[in-house]
């Protein structure tokens, strides 16, 4: 759990981009709460069978986090560290609350294909993770960033679980049918254990990918170092 | 001068006999079943049985290249499990559902875990179990052997174009068929329709089913051979035979109107193939003799049970499987008392 943190106090030497800017993007690609921090499985699993849920529910997340975080960092200094989590807990259910009444305000078909998932929110360790490791430490605007960026980075794992799942499974994206009215479903995928299936190819994939880009900086810096030996 | 003594450290045995051996011996036996297979179903049963090997053959090259490994298709294991896959699935199969049958069987099923001595599962029931989860209509497919023009022509499902639906085949089925066979396999026709099948069909195999699991005579000579040259442990399909045949010997006598023919539950669905070629899998069966008896008998056990009592009308493979997964736990209740110690302590 205990990752580097891309907080305010890594001094790094070299000009680099900003930390506001960092804040934002760990959680969409180098910290992605799916495809790196393996955290809030259970949404990620269950409510991934289409496109559409999985965009609903990554929205509702990120704007979980970003109020939650909002409140959070505002009361850090106020808080005694002994009821924090409580606290926290409570903000956030606060913020999920007002999420449960929005989706239900925005769309009813919606709603109800996310059904007790947006309550579930609240014990999503993915928001109480980033209030005690980021929220409860940094500066309100950063924080609100860092929500925003984990959120993002939350819904975009789960489109892509989302766009396997619901091409394989039903054939269509976002509802729209992709092979015409032939096409024979991989029922599979709409179910659990295709969850689980599309979710071990995505790691594989992503962290195959990070793997050789690690190899390649790796290299270069190597190369730097070292003075280029000529070959003989 | 030549020693007096040689001595060596055990095993002691008489003949050299290798992984790659055995596994070529199971492929010879599996090669008569097959032949047969392509006679009872034709051309499309031929085509399906290479595309699984093909494919299971070419996921196993390219995960060994993939990780660095030396390549281990000359162990012919990967052969066996295309081959079994081929004939556990319908012979009128869409052969690109086949071939994702065949990755996965070996990618997940096998390769994950390690290659060859790892795997949990049976790879080709795996991936049948994928299959049959993934395409439940595909899979329910089943033509009646011996069809008229079945050497010349294909089942019109084989060439279905990959993620479109299969043309349906009851117009295939009325065309083709030979007097009253119908696409029903005859654990379908017992299950739902209440219609009983004669033994004699059974045993050599002119009946609907997947392309290899209907012969039960063959197959049963075959994994016979296998058991004379000690290839595997008759204990196995002893215990699995066994079990079935009393345990559906129980529901028979307590009302016979209801529940099957005993010997009609022996050779009927993949019973003997599982018996003989999956159940037997060395590395998915435990090894000490008496977790041996358990795990047959818990297969043949398991596959009355789903049959007679479950939704499914055929229930080896997931017996199969769920044996597999304890197979582990059996080994590990019936270690032998190690020798010096007291009780049941364990070494």
């Amino acid at each position: 759990m205990n990752q580097d943190q891309p907080t305010c106090h890594s001094a790094s030497p070299e000009p680099s981009p900003s930390e506001t800017f960092v804040a934002f993007t760990a959680g969409l690609w180098k910290q992605n709460p799916v495809f790196v921090m393996v955290l809030g499985m259970c949404p990620t699993l269950a409510i991934t069978n289409s496109v559409r849920n999985a965009i609903a529910m990554g929205l509702a997340t990120t704007f979980v986090m970003a109020s939650a975080n909002a409140f959070i960092s505002m009361v850090r200094k106020l808080v005694p560290k002994q009821v924090r989590i409580a606290t926290y807990i409570s903000m956030i259910a606060t913020s999920v609350t007002i999420v449960d009444y929005l989706v239900k305000a925005i769309s009813i078909p919606v709603y109800k294909a996310l059904g007790p998932f947006i309550p579930l929110i609240v014990s999503n360790c993915l928001t109480l993770e980033r209030a005690e490791s980021y929220a409860g430490k940094n500066p309100i605007g950063k924080s609100i960033l860092d929500g925003l960026g984990m959120g993002l980075g939350f819904t975009f794992a789960l489109t892509c679980l989302g766009t396997v799942r619901e091409v394989l499974g039903a054939g269509t994206f976002l509802g729209f049918p992709l092979f015409g009215s032939n096409f024979e479903p991989w029922v599979l995928f709409l179910l659990p254990p295709g969850g689980f299936i599309t979710l071990a190819m995505w790691l594989l994939t992503f962290t195959l990918w990070r793997e050789r880009s690690d190899k390649r900086k790796r290299a270069r810096e190597a190369a730097l170092e070292k003075p280029v030996e000529i070959a003989s | 001068m030549k020693p007096v003594i040689e001595l060596r450290t055990s095993p002691h045995l008489h003949a050299p006999r290798s992984v790659e051996t055995i596994m070529r011996n199971v492929v010879y036996a599996l090669l008569p079943i097959c032949a047969y297979a392509v006679w009872l179903f034709g051309a499309s049963a031929l085509a399906l049985l290479v595309t699984t090997t093909a494919a299971c053959v070419a996921t196993e090259i390219f995960i060994c290249k993939m990780s660095g490994r030396e390549s281990s298709v000359g162990d012919f294991s990967v052969i066996i499990t295309g081959l079994l896959l081929g004939l556990i699935l319908p012979p009128g199969f869409p052969l690109w559902m086949a071939a994702v049958g065949g990755f996965i069987a070996v990618a997940p099923g096998k390769m994950l875990f390690g290659g060859l001595g790892f795997n949990v599962f049976n790879p080709a029931l795996v991936a049948r179990a994928f299959l049959q989860a993934a395409f439940p209509v595909a899979i329910m497919g089943y033509t009646p052997a011996l069809a008229v023009h079945r050497l010349s022509e294909f089942i019109p499902t084989t060439f279905a174009i990959p993620l479109i639906k299969a043309a349906p085949l009851a117009g295939w089925i009325e065309k083709t068929r030979v007097d009253a066979f119908s696409g029903a396999t005859p654990l379908m026709l017992e299950k739902f329709d209440h219609v009983h099948s004669e033994l004699w069909p059974l045993l050599i195999g002119q009946r609907a089913g997947s392309s290899g699991e209907t012969p039960a005579l063959l197959i049963f000579l075959c994994g016979a051979y296998l058991i004379l040259r000690r290839f595997m442990d008759w204990r196995i399909p002893a215990a699995m035979l066994t079990s079935a045949l009393v345990s559906s010997a129980a529901f028979y006598f307590s009302d016979p109107s209801r529940y099957p023919n005993p010997f009609f539950m022996l050779l009927s669905g993949g019973m003997m193939l599982g018996a003989m070629f999956m159940a037997t899998d060395p590395v998915a069966s435990p090894v000490t003799p008496l977790g041996i008896w358990i795990y047959g008998s818990l297969i043949g056990l398991i596959t009355v049970l789903i049959r007679l009592k479950g939704g499914l009308a055929e229930g080896v493979m997931y017996a199969i499987l769920l044996a597999n997964a304890m197979s582990p736990l059996i080994d590990n209740v019936t270690q032998p008392r190690s020798y010096g110690a007291r009780g049941k302590e364990v070494a």
